[in-house]
């Protein structure tokens, strides 16, 4: 699909920060506010704009901790239908983050999030393996997330270090 | 026993006039919670793959000087980028320094070009530095003045009418620091027509020229028929880069001209510092979507302020280029000064009084537009409010 130029510059935007007014996105565009309604209206509909997630450190509150961990699986692809029948019964379930279809050793990256170690481990063995089709599964906990979908977690990049006046 | 100073200093350093920021810094410096539209430099850190670059130059050892217009294979690409971007060819061997800083690349032009007493005419409003660097190298600087109704733009008709038998030079800035103005290529060439017509030098400061947001692009006086051999083209990486503290320019410019600028530059500074330039090397052969990036961040929060500016009634011209806005502030009855400093101190928002860079900037003030979107919301808000209050 080509997207026009105000598209594109409302996508720029709103992958920043989405959250921006529509009176905001058109004084910087030159827009109409009822412009800029209109088209991100559209880009949702042709699922341009799949959704607004936001970003949540959870580890920083207390209780609402979790664990993540990235699993590598091997699958035998079922004949006609290939990967995706497998891969829509392990994302079906909610505790399923990300599924990938990968190229190289294995097949499908699954990121999986639990409360603990031992309730992720408990849906790999007890439900990720016991897929048919599935042949091997190998867990990676992660221990640290310094970068998510481009957004450093921690860091200081963000401080401006500019004197207040300059010529 | 007590020296009286003023005997022992340099004369001329003395009735330099001291900068009209500095003050102002001074004050909004010593306050809590100020909004700034008064830093005159980009708000984005210098691309990571440039920074890792000056990393490893260091780690590799790149402690050493280099030959004094700079490495040989940054010139090449300094070359390269001023082909590909400007149209214009400078051979990397005789015709480019790479300097410390545009300023330096300035300083190095006056010096190269002016006998005591030679004029050089500076359209105003202009960046604070151009006249005190005549002053230094012996020179008059003669201001142009323009004003808002033609978008600050300068006239060959202005031009000649300020040109006399001691007329050395004009200077252009283009896109312009503190207005904004871009000129386009008619206006250059008819500018252009002036130079040549009474043999004049032109040295053009093209330090915005990344940052220009206008349909027909950036042009430049380089690449105007008949201006190449008398152009002194001025430079660097600290606006479209992001590279303000890393001090590189460079200078490009005929032979002639770049030989006597390498002479005074072994003997004031040696060279500039090596691991940067290496780092400048990666700038130019693998930053181009990043500084493109940076270009459409600052396009949209141009278009931003313009209009929030006029909605708070603070008419405003449409700049072309760089991150400045230039809006008049005659319809409050203050002062340039006295607005900045009231805005500061009743509503905590830095902005540079428009006479601080020129008389012809009296009634104005510059609003630099290199920060979040949110900062830029709080300052409209707070100047809103700040206006509000005068009625």
């Amino acid at each position: 699909m080509k997207l026009s130029n105000d598209e594109l510059n409302i996508l720029a935007i709103l992958e920043e920060n989405h959250r921006i007014s529509t009176e905001t996105i058109a004084m910087q565009l030159n827009m109409t506010e009822e412009n800029v309604h209109r088209t991100i209206k559209k880009l949702e509909e042709d699922k341009i704009i799949v959704s607004y997630p936001t970003l949540i450190d959870w580890n920083q509150i207390e209780g609402k901790e979790t664990v993540v961990a990235m699993i590598d699986v091997k699958v035998t692809p079922q004949h006609g239908v290939g990967f995706d029948e497998i891969a829509e019964r392990i994302y079906r379930y909610p505790e399923v983050n990300s599924v990938y279809l990968m190229s190289g050793t294995y097949d499908l990256s699954v990121t999986l999030e639990g409360k603990t170690l031992q309730e992720v481990s408990k849906f790999v063995s007890n439900k990720l393996s016991t897929i048919d089709n599935v042949i091997s599964t190998t867990t990676h906990f992660i221990l640290k997330k310094y970068k998510h979908d481009g957004v450093v977690i921690e860091g200081n990049d963000d401080d401006d270090k500019r004197m207040v006046v300059t010529p | 026993m007590s020296m009286d100073y003023e005997q022992y200093l340099s004369k001329t350093a003395i009735d330099l006039k001291p900068s009209g920021i500095r003050r102002f810094f001074d004050l909004a410096a010593s306050m809590e919670g100020v909004v700034s539209l008064g830093v005159g430099e980009p708000d984005f850190i210098t691309p990571w793959n440039i920074r890792d670059e000056a990393i490893n130059a260091l780690q590799d050892g790149y402690t050493s000087y280099t030959a004094n217009a700079g490495l040989i294979e940054l010139r090449q690409e300094i070359s390269n980028y001023v082909q590909r971007r400007f149209d214009v060819h400078y051979d990397p061997e005789n015709q480019i320094i790479v300097t410390v800083g545009a300023s330096q690349s300035l300083d190095l032009a006056f010096r190269a070009i002016v006998n005591p007493g030679d004029e050089v005419l500076i359209v105003e409003p202009a960046f604070v530095s151009y006249a005190s660097l005549v002053l230094l190298a012996g020179g008059v600087p003669v201001p142009i003045s323009t004003y808002s109704d033609n978008g600050f733009k300068v006239t060959p008709e202005q031009i000649e009418a300020a040109i006399t038998d001691k007329t050395k030079a004009v200077l252009i800035c283009t896109p312009n620091n503190p207005t904004g103005t871009c000129l386009n290529k008619e206006e250059l060439t008819q500018i252009a027509n002036v130079i040549q017509k009474h043999d004049l030098i032109c040295l053009t400061d093209e330090i915005y020229a990344e940052l220009t947001y206008d349909d027909d692009g950036f042009t430049s006086m380089a690449s105007i028929p008949g201006m190449y051999e008398r152009t002194i083209l001025i430079n660097g990486f600290s606006k479209g880069f992001a590279m303000t503290g890393w001090r590189l320019g460079f200078v490009a410019a005929p032979k002639e001209m770049v030989d006597l600028m390498v002479k005074i530059y072994q003997y004031t500074t040696m060279c500039a510092p090596h691991m940067l330039q290496r780092a400048a090397i990666e700038a130019l052969q693998n930053s181009t979507d990043q500084v493109e990036h940076m270009r459409e961040s600052y396009w949209r929060r141009r278009n931003y302020i313009v209009q929030a500016l006029n909605n708070i009634g603070l008419s405003c011209h449409i700049p072309g280029g760089a991150f400045y806005v230039f809006p008049s502030i005659k319809q409050t009855g203050l002062s340039s000064e006295e607005f900045a400093s009231e805005l500061l101190q009743q509503e905590k928002v830095a902005v540079v009084p428009g006479n601080a860079f020129g008389e012809s900037g009296e009634g104005y003030i510059r609003c630099s537009y290199a920060t979040s979107i949110e900062q830029l919301q709080e300052a409209m808000k707070r100047m809103g409010r700040f206006i509000d209050s005068l009625k």
